[in-house]
């Protein structure tokens, strides 16, 4: 496993894939260290941030390997159905670029089985692997200023969801009235990774 | 309370932001100068995490409803309480009914208002930080917004000894990588030896700067990974973004440098056009800079009477208005008068 030093105040660990970096997270939570500030899982890293005064960086890249021998975590995986009105912005650009029809993009990315990868960008903003290969293309050339709430929209091997209205280069598909994120819940985010989902189409 | 009468251009809550949430993807957002957040607190006894007013550009006019005690750290805002100037860096006693009128940042890009006690505005994951890219937390001042404070009495007034200077010309450390091998051999001594410019699309999310362009030995995306602040993010046109505290968690660019922990709050107050050269250290030079930094901000603040206080306001005053002959001014129980 490589280590990356980001500045003085983060350390990037490469993982062999997404469920590796979710467990390392998870351990590494467990374990309280003094000064650990964010731990950030993605795709296949693990990005540590740290307060460089109080958190021993050395004693932690010595001890990742006893990290990553710790038991699987068993969370819950939780099943989510997504209700999608498929009536994105770039829902016909997507049909012309990938050669299907309107109802062939809907019938592909409704049938797949998601699982939540990671979250990031934004607050709850879900990374869904298990796109159908043949949607796969990449973000607008010139990112949207706003992109509604809601919008469940695809990018290179992903699906994601806008729980917020933020900017974003994601190819939107469609929206969901769905809530993903909401501060006033006790786990104000609605996906976590592993989580599967599945989007049902609203007609 | 203190009632909001003009906002200023855009003027927000700010504390050390959300920390511990970056996994659910929630950005940090806070102080984009955390330095003179803390200056501020520290001048009116709080904690360097209460919350205060961030100050961008221009600042608002405000009317105490209470007493209380406030100051200014960070970038030089013109500022005077009822028709009296204000220093900066300093604990200022304030009247119930007096007005605080702000006026345009002279040096550097932000300004914090802190109040004795901290602002009592509506917690969202443990901070009151106006987060501007996703919404989160309250939403920027407006006119006729009420701000509740705590209420906290103070009998000890202070002044920062050494306040800092803000230039439109920066050197600001990093250390390399970690992304060394997305660009050409030699991008980033090219990119240690240029001269960059903060341009005007910058937020609290980032700035964007133009100079030479830095060039990538392949295209194509990064797999979105975890971003910290002070991280030079390069895209596919070759312009660098430097990261401030309200970035989004993750991103895919490639990263050619950060900026070190101790010079990042300078990047809050880098406004568009300031020139900026980057010196690459290592991780032992930034850990010593941080502790210098942590030293000298126990050491920073200087204890004074209000009397103190008040003559060192009537100097501030007699050096900006050179034809003045006369004035007085109230701390606390005394009067003071200046007579040339």
């Amino acid at each position: 496993m490589t280590t990356r030093f980001v500045g003085d105040s983060a350390l990037l660990v490469d993982t062999e894939n997404v469920q590796t970096a979710q467990q390392l997270c998870a351990v590494i939570h467990r374990q309280s260290l003094k000064g650990l500030r964010e731990l950030v899982p993605a795709y296949n890293t693990l990005l540590v941030e740290f307060d460089p005064l109080e958190f021993d960086v050395m004693q932690f890249i010595r001890r990742l390997p006893q990290f990553l021998k710790a038991p699987p975590l068993r969370g819950l995986v939780r099943e989510h159905d997504i209700e999608v009105t498929y009536n994105g912005e770039d829902l016909e650009e997507v049909a012309r670029m990938t050669g299907l029809s309107i109802l062939e993009v809907i019938q592909c990315h409704s049938a797949a089985t998601y699982t939540v990868a990671f979250l990031g960008f934004a607050p709850g903003f879900p990374y869904l692997t298990g796109l159908d290969p043949k949607l796969r293309m990449p973000r607008l050339k010139s990112p949207r200023t706003q992109v509604p709430v809601g919008a469940v929209a695809i990018a290179d091997e992903f699906s994601g969801i806008y729980p917020q209205a933020t900017p974003g280069g994601w190819r939107i598909l469609g929206h969901t009235n769905t809530v993903l994120f909401d501060v006033s819940r006790p786990t104000p985010v609605l996906l976590m990774p592993g989580d599967t989902v599945h989007f049902r189409p609203l007609v | 309370m203190i009632t909001v009468l003009e906002p200023g251009w855009f003027t927000s809550f700010q504390d050390r932001g959300r920390n511990g949430f970056a996994h659910l993807g929630v950005p940090q957002a806070g102080a984009a100068d955390s330095l003179s957040l803390r200056h501020a607190n520290l001048l009116v006894g709080n904690t360097g995490n209460a919350g205060a007013l961030e100050i961008t550009l221009s600042g608002p006019m405000l009317r105490f409803e209470i007493n209380t005690v406030i100051a200014l750290a960070g970038g030089r805002l013109e500022a005077q309480l009822d028709d009296l100037p204000l220093p900066m860096y300093q604990s200022i006693p304030v009247r119930a009914g007096q007005v605080l009128t702000c006026g345009r940042l002279l040096t550097g890009l932000r300004c914090y208002l802190a109040v004795a006690g901290g602002f009592s505005a509506e917690p969202v994951l443990a901070s009151i930080s106006t987060d501007t890219l996703t919404g989160l937390g309250p939403s920027a001042l407006r006119a006729g917004d009420a701000l509740s404070v705590q209420i906290h009495i103070l009998n000890q007034g202070w002044y920062l000894r050494a306040p800092p200077e803000f230039s439109d010309n920066v050197m600001l450390r990093v250390i390399a990588g970690p992304h060394k091998e997305w660009f050409t051999p030699s991008a980033l001594a090219d990119f240690l030896e240029s001269e960059y410019q903060v341009r005007t699309h910058s937020d609290r999310t980032g700035l964007r700067l133009a100079g030479r362009q830095i060039p990538r030995s392949h295209l194509g995306e990064l797999r979105s990974q975890g971003m910290v602040s002070g991280a030079i993010q390069v895209p596919g046109d070759g312009h660098p973004i430097l990261l401030l505290p309200n970035h989004g968690t993750t991103g895919g660019y490639p990263v050619i440098a950060v900026v070190i922990h101790a010079d990042q709050p300078r990047l809050g107050q880098l406004r568009p056009g300031t020139k900026l050269r980057f010196e690459s250290v290592t991780r032992e030079q930034a850990l010593t800079a941080l502790q210098v930094g942590e030293t000298d901000l126990r050491t920073a603040l200087v204890p004074a009477d209000p009397g103190l206080l008040a003559a060192r306001s009537l100097m501030q005053l007699a050096k900006s208005h050179p034809f003045l002959q006369e004035a007085s001014l109230q701390m606390g129980q005394r009067k003071l008068r200046l007579r040339r």
